[in-house]
């Protein structure tokens, strides 16, 4: 700049440096998009249809919907009591029964196999409550999927899932 | 209070506590200072000196947009082609990526042998740039490999049968050379082993690119930019600051290239390659013309215009050696073409020999191709090995200016501009 | 005088290769395909929705019996820029084909109804079977509009740099579905069990001709003949090969606008910046410090 403006900003370097910002933003979001899932895999992410028929009461079985293990229990009635009956203030993780299954299908418990301290597969029909319990550090679940004892700060979380009829659901 | 280091240049005093702080335990804000703001840069440079600067670029084009290709690839021979596939389809913006790596070989080849040639113009490569031109000639050779090595990833046909007679050349050493060849297959054929190392090496060498090219930067500065007079600064009338007048420059014309880069990526991608690099790899059926990609095209005629196997693999590798001999080859003392008008036309001739070799690189060796083939080869060295000493020798060059800023200056004002208003009116 | 004796010197090594240039085609005796009007041409081009539709009935209904389309996934049938399908559309398509799936619990292989993220899955299970089936191997179509290709030697391929043709391979796939004689040439000898073809290499291709009018019902009113179904398969597999051309040229449009505003403003930038320099020979050389922004 000429020493008889010296301070005045010329509306060209301005320009000029705007578009240079604007350009290597659009030049970097490509970069960075391309990380994000791809197409095939948000594909294979799609929903899954899981026919109940096969599924004997007291039997859990596991699937797998977006790389994530899945429990489908067919609970037993003692198991469906033992979730109700509960006072569910004093759970750590404070959650009804009811808010955890679909109206008309409570002997059905779907739930994410991912424990929520830091990720194990918790093994089905064990523990003191004949829920879930995690190996790796000594979480322990009721039969409705909450957290009773142990690190672990939240229920197992539940998939979105709907009953396309009594003997098939939908998960995801 | 201006301080001044060693070479008489302003250096790096940074008013920032931090800067300070930092600059004490690892100068390298003052490195960048004195590197790329206040150097010294020759002020009669054209725009063809920025094409160091996009080579630059293009070499972190191919860095970046080759990594993200690379979190996507898949190097087995069953899966390379589907997965180069799987990114133009499915990887978000993967179309995108794809066609600015292919596409940017090509434009990194290009800018290479603009900036080879304006060399060859100007004299760049002689004392006291020797070191910086070999060094130069070395990145030419690591960007062969490397562009090679990448050309074999897609596995397509080219890629593959590329590939087979590219190391097949190996076989005409003599004694070792069958075993040189089973070594760099790592089997019996081009396979999965040898697409395994091709991908790791392509993976390698573009860091040792990197590598040198601080080198190159460094003999560079060491020696200072030769410029389109061929006459070193004399006086701080002589240059400019690097920054911004340079760099200014350098951006408006990287901009341009980018263009060009666009046109190709968006409109023509699949312009610059080979239809059969879109079959998948089948060692069974050899396409009918193999052609390598189009920056290889001069050394692949002049490899085959010599009709004896062993002797035109050393006439491939001569080709790109005698690049190294050139500083002691030409023994002009005058640098730049501008002042050789003798040389001049011979540097033309010279540059159509080569893109006359490219063409015929990618004809069939049969009839007339072959002949013109043998023609430019001969021309090819005989321009190094006959012509460039003769021509020093007995050329009469034209009157050298005195110094840059008389070249480019008269009485103070550049050459075309208007008059100055007679004394006594002031300047606006 | 010196630029006039290099342009002399060029033009006469021109002249001296141009016989060679006469020998373009000497090796290779074929046609060259016409030169068809696409829609997705160009800088502005774009896929026609209702013709890759079109192409894509004469796939199922002609070459899907041989030709695989493996990289090309159901849901694509769906994505934008191609064939403009919803996915519900695109789900009964799926449900149409039978996938391989499995092992089941008792460990074996089983099919099942397509679903969205399957892929077109191929009309022979190997190479082996086809070669048997056909005594030669159907190429998949996925890429192969752009595994063709039409050889345009100098100068034209600089008027189709300059002009964008791209279009090659639909170019040579509609020439060659319609290249079918009868009849082959005087004198020349077709080997058994192929068929004479004025565009495919050397003449003789095994694959019988597959096309004919009437073949496919267009619902759409566009006229059902060799032609036009030639031209509506060969923009389909276009998409296929490329399904994010629309993308492409509209995001490269937006990018060259952008770079030539960019170049423009870096010009005089740089005119502004070296129009001081010009003007003030002692603002030449590198300024003390103080005088910079920031250190």
């Amino acid at each position: 700049m000429s020493s008889a403006e010296p301070t005045r900003r010329d509306f060209i370097y301005i320009a000029t440096g705007a578009a240079a910002a604007v350009g290597t933003a659009g030049a970097l979001w490509p970069i960075i998009a391309q990380m994000n899932p791809d197409a095939s895999t948000i594909a294979m992410g799609a929903p899954i249809e899981v026919d109940l028929t096969p599924i004997a009461e007291g039997q859990v079985i596991k699937v797998f919907w977006r790389s994530k293990p899945i429990f489908i229990n067919h609970r037993s009635k003692k198991q469906i009591e033992d979730a109700q009956n509960v006072d569910v203030a004093k759970l750590p993780d404070p959650q009804a029964d009811s808010a955890r299954v679909k109206p008309g299908h409570e002997q059905w418990q779907v739930l994410i196999a991912i424990c929520t301290h830091l990720g194990c597969i918790p093994l089905a029909d064990q523990g003191p409550y004949d829920g879930y319990f995690c190996p790796c550090h000594g979480s322990i679940y009721d039969t409705s999927g909450r957290i009773r004892q142990g690190p672990a700060p939240l229920n197992l979380a539940l998939p979105p899932y709907e009953f396309l009829s009594d003997t098939k659901v939908r998960i995801g | 209070m201006v301080h001044l280091n060693m070479n008489g240049h302003p250096s790096y005093q940074p008013k920032n506590a931090f800067m300070q702080w930092l600059e004490r335990r690892l100068p390298i804000a003052g490195l960048v200072y004195s590197a790329f703001i206040v150097y010294p840069t020759p002020r009669n440079l054209n725009y063809w000196w920025t094409f160091g600067g996009i080579l630059t670029f293009m070499l972190a084009v191919q860095i970046v947009t080759g990594v993200v290709l690379a979190m996507h690839y898949m190097p087995h021979v069953d899966h390379a082609f589907d997965s180069v596939e799987h990114i133009m389809r499915d990887v978000n913006y993967g179309w995108l990526l794809r066609y600015l790596h292919a596409n940017g070989g090509s434009m990194f080849f290009l800018a290479a042998y603009i900036h080879m040639f304006r060399g060859m113009y100007y004299g760049s490569y002689k004392e006291p740039r020797e070191v910086l031109w070999i060094l130069g000639v070395i990145l030419l050779l690591l960007m062969i490999v490397t562009g090679f090595m990448g050309y074999v990833l897609p596995w397509g046909q080219m890629s593959y049968w590329a590939a087979t007679v590219i190391t097949n050349l190996f076989s005409a050493i003599p004694l070792v050379g069958e075993s040189v060849v089973t070594w760099l297959w790592g089997g019996y054929a081009v396979g999965n082993p040898t697409l395994n190392r091709f991908y790791a090496l392509h993976y390698l060498l573009p860091f040792v690119i990197a590598a040198v090219v601080v080198l190159h930067v460094w003999a560079l500065h060491v020696a200072g930019q030769n410029n389109p007079d061929g006459i070193e600064p004399q006086t701080e009338d002589d240059t400019v600051a690097f920054t911004p007048y340079a760099t200014i420059k350098d951006a408006f014309l990287m901009m341009v290239f980018c263009i060009l880069f666009a046109w190709f990526v968006f409109y023509v991608p699949n312009f610059l390659g080979h239809p059969d690099n879109y079959i998948p790899a089948n060692p069974a059926v050899t396409p009918m013309h193999i052609v390598p990609e189009w920056y290889y095209l001069p050394f692949y005629a002049i490899l085959r215009a010599i009709p004896n196997k062993l002797l035109g693999v050393v006439a491939l590798v001569a080709s790109i050696f005698v690049l190294t001999l050139l500083p002691w080859l030409d023994t002009s003392k005058v640098r730049s073409a501008r002042y050789r008008p003798l040389y001049r036309q011979f540097f033309w001739v010279f540059v159509v020999v080569c893109i006359g070799l490219g063409w015929l690189g990618s004809k069939p060796p049969e009839g007339n191709y072959v002949l013109f083939a043998r023609i430019f080869t001969i021309y090819y060295f005989a321009f190094f090995f006959v012509i460039l000493p003769v021509l020093g020798k007995v050329e009469k060059t034209k009157l050298l200016p005195k110094s840059i800023s008389q070249a480019v200056l008269r009485e103070g004002m550049p050459i075309g501009t208007p008059a100055p208003p007679p004394a006594g009116m002031h300047r606006a | 005088m010196i630029v006039g004796r290099s342009i002399i010197i060029v033009a006469v090594a021109v002249t001296l290769v141009a016989p060679a240039l006469a020998q373009e085609h000497s090796h290779e005796d074929t046609s060259s395909p016409a030169k068809n009007r696409w829609s997705f041409a160009g800088p502005f081009g774009k896929f026609d929705r209702g013709q890759l539709q079109r192409g894509f009935k004469v796939y199922r209904e002609v070459c899907s019996v041989c030709h695989g389309l493996k990289l090309i996934a159901f849901r694509n049938l769906a994505d934008p820029g191609g064939l403009g399908f919803i996915a519900a559309q695109a789900q009964a398509v799926a449900a149409e084909y039978k996938i391989q799936d499995g092992p089941n619990d008792q460990g074996e292989m089983f099919e099942r109804p397509g679903r969205l993220a399957d892929y077109f899955p191929p009309p022979f299970p190997n190479d082996q079977a086809a070669r048997a089936r056909y005594n030669a191997v159907p190429p998949d179509l996925s890429v192969i509009a752009k595994a063709r290709g039409i050889e345009r030697g100098f100068p034209y391929w600089v008027f189709d740099l300059i002009t964008q043709y791209q279009e090659q391979g639909p170019d040579y796939v509609t020439a060659l579905l319609q290249g079918y004689e009868a009849n082959p040439p005087a004198g020349f000898t077709l080997p058994p069990g192929s068929f004479y073809n004025k565009y495919y290499p050397a003449h003789a291709i095994v694959m019988p001709p597959p096309l004919s009018d009437q073949r496919v019902e267009y619902t759409d009113g566009s006229p059902m003949t060799v032609e036009q179904y030639a031209k509506d398969i060969s923009a389909f597999l276009m998409w296929a090969a490329e399904p994010h051309l629309d993308q492409r040229k509209r995001v490269g449009m937006q990018v060259f606008i952008f770079l030539v505003i960019f170049a423009g403003l870096l010009y005089f930038t740089k005119k502004k910046v070296w129009h001081q320099v010009d003007l003030h020979p002692e603002e030449l050389r590198a300024r003390p410090p103080a005088e910079y922004p920031s250190a």
